[in-house]
């Protein structure tokens, strides 16, 4: 079997490769990508972001792809100078100034001023290229009067649950954390003591909620409002919903950036500028299931027309989130935790 | 090769097995802490450190209680009832858990118990309207009883099937009642691994993470693995992590060092090797309670399993076998878990044995007890490092030496080794020892060594309790997700990997068929496992 | 059901089957109470596969077991008026002695104090006075088959069954064993039945003598009749005369 001769040479190469110093030797202009898995998944954007770049910059594109935006981060810190990435892609707003602090990034030189963003992003190292707001999703099979702002999902019947993300150990917990706090500030850990007791159960991350979501143990997730685009393009049903919450969502930014010690600087911002092309941004929104931060080249199908806009939106600056961060969080256990 | 060199040998083979597990985990930590530059973060033990270190010995202790409390009957009943139907497949579920990734385990035990489950539709259809929750402490230790009282009965049904054979006769002949049966001959049995089998049940339940969180129902259930987590990946603060690793490893070892002093010393019945036989458990009332005990077990463990299937089965799954990823990530996980458990098996026999050759010389001298003692813990301990502080310290130290992603899968086999070790060394250790003494001498005598021993002595009797903890060790692999996550590359996607990415991408269906898939191949290592129970008990006394 | 002469029979084996994979054995016998009976012949012709039959261990496929003219079938080895002592692990290893001669008196350890003093007294009598506290490891192979002796006296079962208990111990210790055994049987006037290899143990302790060969029963003789025979040739290899 080809896929066992594959993978038995490699392990074999890995014993040999640990007895030698050198590793190997790169090949001629390869643009090195880090990102989170599911964008170089086989349904994600990868392959074709891959295809439509290397047709322009006659070079190789090669993803490395971690768990998620903050291992990201975290395989940042521990490479150190010595990262193999020209790009890193899929850090989060609220990652950016740990990610700035960690001195890895140079400046990208071009103008977003153009970027269609929620509430405006800009920053001098770091490229928008999809968003997402955080919304409640909810099953309307089984949730006939879904709440219509954050006060009443906290203030709503208890018996009504939602599953929330863990802020410690998951991004959207840490975005449904600030809006809270945007929302409610020095009241949110009122709101918490609050809201807990709707909460079903906090999961580790994401894909433990909207499982137990699906499975139908819990009439309410903490998601984004694409996600209900998901179910209608690929699975054909209106079943989930996004709720639109008057006083406004939180954002999620996802961006990207080049890297000091990039081998082939021209070219990574080459793709920075490509990033934002309407090429890139058509192949986002139902791949990656965000929304396009530029012009597409198609419209948009259907789907996304259907889908919750949010009047207004909630983000912090990276900085104040860096800074606040540790603190909110022991605020958040302190209120869930109380019995 | 003499008697005497090849002792020399596997007393060095052993020493080099253990050498290898040290160093493995020292350099990581050192890599680790080397890396974080001194920046002093505040306390590692503030009053959030101390409320999850209480919350983790809780729910560790309950667990593993509760766990030992229900395996007790059940490893009675599959002693007992040797001819109950199904017996044999109810012994290979048993063995299917620890192949479960935490995720699909707790989707599993939620269809059953959970809100929409199997077991409130039913009390809810009968007029209950006030279901069970499994959301809290409960669902934690429901979890946790799944994961381990079948480990638990296996382990303990494995030392009740040592009692030496007469003993069953002279019970018989004696006339003792199924209680004194209990109460003397197989509690002592089972007393005496006890110890072990706490310690491995409280180790794997003090670290779980994915489970505590998704079924705890909020943050106050939290244990220090999360907090661990947290501080490497969310904080990435080394020194922290690390610290509250040596908490972790502190409490739950001088937890288990309790244990070792306050249990008595295993029974070590020899035996003639004569196939055991039991005349008891035969009247109706003991093969009824038995039943009844197997059966609870059977629908305890096996619904669950019936839940992944179903929903495995609702996927598109001649889509998935044709699938290239599902067969790239298969050959990954297949291959790495059977190199993981070729290691973890082979190294732990040695290391086995040159614990028994260095302390059976007549003055075992204080070398030879600290060998043997650091083999018995770093068995045990090496569970509590945490897998994402070993695969950052690893990823620090090989990044010198090339691109990363080459390493992984030696990186993950070798931690997934590291990972089956505590399991490996309680099914095979006791197994071993009783094997020794009863062959040890006579081999000696004979002149019997190196491979013909191996081949002629050792493998016949040990052929079972080798496969059964292979097959832990293979199980144990497949399931885990744990050290990939930080290598990841293109090439290296395991089986549970590609299940959380699809998982990740609204692909519910296709995790649930990979799941389904992962359950599949844990039921043949079990299978394979086990291999040997069914035939006919040859070697009768004629 | 039962003829006038197997009344007085302490063990009658009739037409008794028992069948595995691919052998079959076949027992036929009327063994008189009150005897000491040596049971010999090869290894594999069926002795063991005889005791298991009477002490209820194997069900017979085919035949009626009555033993003190009661018949057997369907009854549990505990509900037999039989004991049972093994060449080895007679005894709970983790107990100690005066606990594993307890559950001769009380299979569910319910000892009175006139039962510990009948104990201590059983005790003395196979020569083990003040041994009750030892754990069986730290006893010789000789003062296990004791203790287990001692269990078999305080039982009180008319029929005692011994598979080659004094196996693993050397002459001397034979000897004082077949001592032993010959008083308590004087004592209590009970039937035993007794593998052994030994012709020593033939000519020296046993009544009579029960020879198996390839799973029958083919010679049931005096003592002094079976040495004197000369026709079947294992009974000669047995008795060392090639």
């Amino acid at each position: 079997m080809s896929i066992y001769t594959r993978l038995l040479r490699r392990l074999a190469t890995t014993a040999i490769i640990a007895a030698l110093p050198f590793g190997a030797s790169a090949a001629e202009k390869t643009l090195t990508i880090y990102t989170y898995e599911s964008f170089i998944s086989e349904w994600g954007p990868g392959a074709k972001v891959a295809e439509a770049f290397e047709k322009t910059c006659g070079c190789d594109v090669n993803y490395v792809g971690v768990a998620d935006g903050v291992e990201l981060l975290t395989r940042l810190k521990l490479e150190g100078d010595q990262s193999k990435a020209d790009i890193v892609l899929g850090l989060d707003t609220n990652l950016v100034a740990e990610a700035k602090a960690t001195g890895f990034f140079a400046p990208h030189g071009l103008d977003t001023a153009a970027l269609k963003v929620p509430g405006g992003f800009s920053d001098d190292a770091f490229v928008p290229y999809d968003y997402g707001h955080f919304a409640v999703i909810y099953d309307t099979e089984t949730l006939k009067n879904p709440p219509r702002s954050l006060k009443e999902l906290v203030e709503g019947d208890p018996s009504q649950k939602i599953v929330i993300e863990d802020p410690r150990t998951s991004t959207p917990g840490l975005g449904l954390l600030l809006w809270v706090k945007s929302v409610y500030g020095d009241e949110a850990a009122a709101a918490w003591a609050k809201l807990k007791d709707r909460v079903l159960t906090v999961t580790p991350g994401w894909s433990e909620a909207y499982g137990l979501f699906t499975k139908g143990e819990a009439p309410m997730v903490l998601s984004y409002t694409t996600s209900p685009a998901y179910h209608m393009v690929a699975e054909n049903t209106e079943r989930y919903q996004a709720a639109p919450f008057s006083e406004g969502h939180y954002i999620q930014i996802e961006v990207a950036g080049v890297t000091k010690n990039a081998k082939e600087p021209e070219v990574a911002k080459k793709f920075l500028a490509f990033m934002t092309s309407p090429e890139f941004q058509s192949i986002i929104p139902t791949t990656n299931w965000m929304m396009p931060v530029a012009a597409t080249k198609d419209p948009l199908p259907d789907a996304f027309g259907k889908l919750v806009n949010p009047q207004k939106t909630f983000l912090m600056s990276s900085e104040e989130v860096a800074a606040n961060r540790k603190a909110w969080i022991d605020e958040w256990l302190a209120a869930m935790s109380e019995n | 090769m003499s008697g005497a060199a090849e002792r020399r040998m596997t007393i060095a083979a052993g020493a080099f097995s253990l050498g290898g597990i040290l160093l493995f985990v020292a350099l990581a930590i050192i890599a680790l802490l080397a890396q974080s530059g001194g920046g002093d973060n505040g306390a590692p033990f503030d009053a959030y450190v101390w409320r999850v270190s209480r919350f983790t010995l809780l729910q560790a202790i309950l667990s593993t209680i509760l766990s030992i409390l229900f395996a007790v009957p059940v490893a009675r009943a599959l002693a007992r009832q040797t001819s109950f139907p199904g017996r044999i497949w109810l012994l290979r579920l048993m063995a299917l858990p620890l192949g479960l990734p935490a995720l699909v385990a707790a989707l599993g035990l939620i269809q059953v118990w959970g809100r929409q489950g199997f077991l409130n539709t039913i009390l809810v259809a009968i007029g209950l309207n006030d279901p069970i929750s499994i959301y809290g402490l409960f669902g934690i230790l429901l979890a946790h009883v799944f994961f381990n009282m079948p480990l638990a009965a296996r382990l303990m049904l494995a030392g009740i099937e040592r009692i030496p054979g007469e003993y069953w006769r002279t019970v018989a002949n004696l006339g003792m009642p199924s209680i004194a049966i209990f109460r003397f001959i197989e509690w002592p049995a089972i007393r005496g691994l006890l110890p072990g089998i706490a310690g491995l049940i409280f180790m794997l339940c003090a670290t779980s993470f994915t489970l505590v969180l998704t079924l705890g129902g909020g943050p106050a259930a939290s244990t220090i693995e999360v907090a661990i987590y947290q501080a490497l990946r969310f904080d990435f603060d080394p020194p922290r992590a690390i610290a509250l690793s040596a908490l972790q490893i502190a409490l739950t070892g001088a937890l288990l060092l309790v244990l070792k002093i306050l249990a008595p010393p295993p029974l070590e019945g020899e035996t003639t090797g004569k196939a055991m036989r039991r005349f008891d458990g035969v009247s109706g009332r003991s093969r009824l309670a038995d039943g009844l005990w197997l059966i609870l077990a059977l629908v305890f463990v096996g619904l669950p399993f019936a839940a992944i299937a179903y929903s495995g089965l609702q996927a598109d799954l001649p889509r998935l076998a044709r699938d290239a990823a599902v067969h790239h990530a298969f050959a990954t996980s297949t291959t790495i878990a059977l190199l993981s458990a070729a290691i973890s098996v082979g190294a732990t026999a040695v290391m086995i044995r040159a614990q028994q050759i260095t302390s059976r010389r007549r003055q075992a001298g204080a070398a030879a007890r600290g060998f043997a003692g650091t083999i018995s813990a770093s068995t045990s301990l090496v569970l509590l490092v945490p897998p994402v502080v070993l695969g950052a310290g690893w990823f620090l130290l090989l990044r010198p030496f090339g691109d990363v992603a080459r390493f992984a899968p030696a990186v993950v086999t070798a931690i997934n080794a590291l990972m089956a070790l505590p399991f490996v060394y309680r099914v095979l250790a006791p197994a071993m020892a009783t094997h020794a003494a009863r062959t040890d001498r006579l081999a000696a005598s004979l002149g019997i060594a190196g491979f013909h021993r191996l081949r002629w002595i050792d493998w016949p009797p040990l052929r079972k309790p080798v496969l059964m903890a292979f097959s832990f060790a293979m199980a144990l692999s497949l399931g885990d997700l744990g050290a990939v996550a930080l290598f990841g590359s293109q090439d290296m996607t395991t089986l549970p990997w590609l299940l959380y990415s699809r998982m990740g991408s609204y692909r519910t269906a296709d995790a649930a068929g990979l799941a389904l898939l992962l359950g599949l191949i844990c039921l043949v290592l079990t299978v394979l496992g086990t291999a040997g129970e069914n035939g006919r008990r040859e070697g009768r006394d004629v | 059901m039962n003829s006038p002469a197997s009344v007085s029979a302490a063990v009658s084996l009739k037409d008794v089957e028992v069948r595995f994979e691919t052998t079959k054995l076949t027992f036929d016998c009327v063994i008189p109470a009150g005897q000491i009976v040596a049971v010999a012949g090869a290894s594999g012709s069926g002795k063991s596969t005889l005791f298991n039959v009477i002490a209820g261990f194997e069900e017979p496929e085919q035949g009626a077991v009555h033993i003190f003219g009661e018949d057997m079938a369907g009854r549990l080895p505990a509900e037999r008026p039989v004991s049972v002592i093994f060449q080895e692990h007679n005894l709970f290893a983790h107990l100690d002695a005066a606990t594993n001669v307890g559950f001769g008196i009380s299979p569910a350890l319910h000892l009175s104090a006139g039962d510990r003093a009948k104990v201590a007294d059983a005790l003395k009598r196979v020569g083990l006075d003040g041994f009750g506290g030892r754990l069986p490891p730290t006893l010789s192979g000789g003062e296990r088959q004791r203790v287990a002796l001692a269990r078999a006296l305080v039982r009180h079962r008319p029929l005692l069954l011994l598979d080659e208990p004094f196996a693993a111990l050397d002459p001397g210790m034979r000897a004082e064993m077949r001592q032993l055994l010959r008083d308590l049987h004087d004592e209590e006037g009970n039937t035993i039945l007794m593998i052994t290899h030994h012709p020593d143990d033939v000519r020296l302790l046993a009544d009579s003598v029960l020879f198996l060969d390839r799973g029958r029963i083919i010679a049931h003789d005096t003592v002094d009749r079976f040495v004197e025979r000369r026709d079947i040739t294992a009974i000669n290899r047995f008795l060392g005369r090639e």
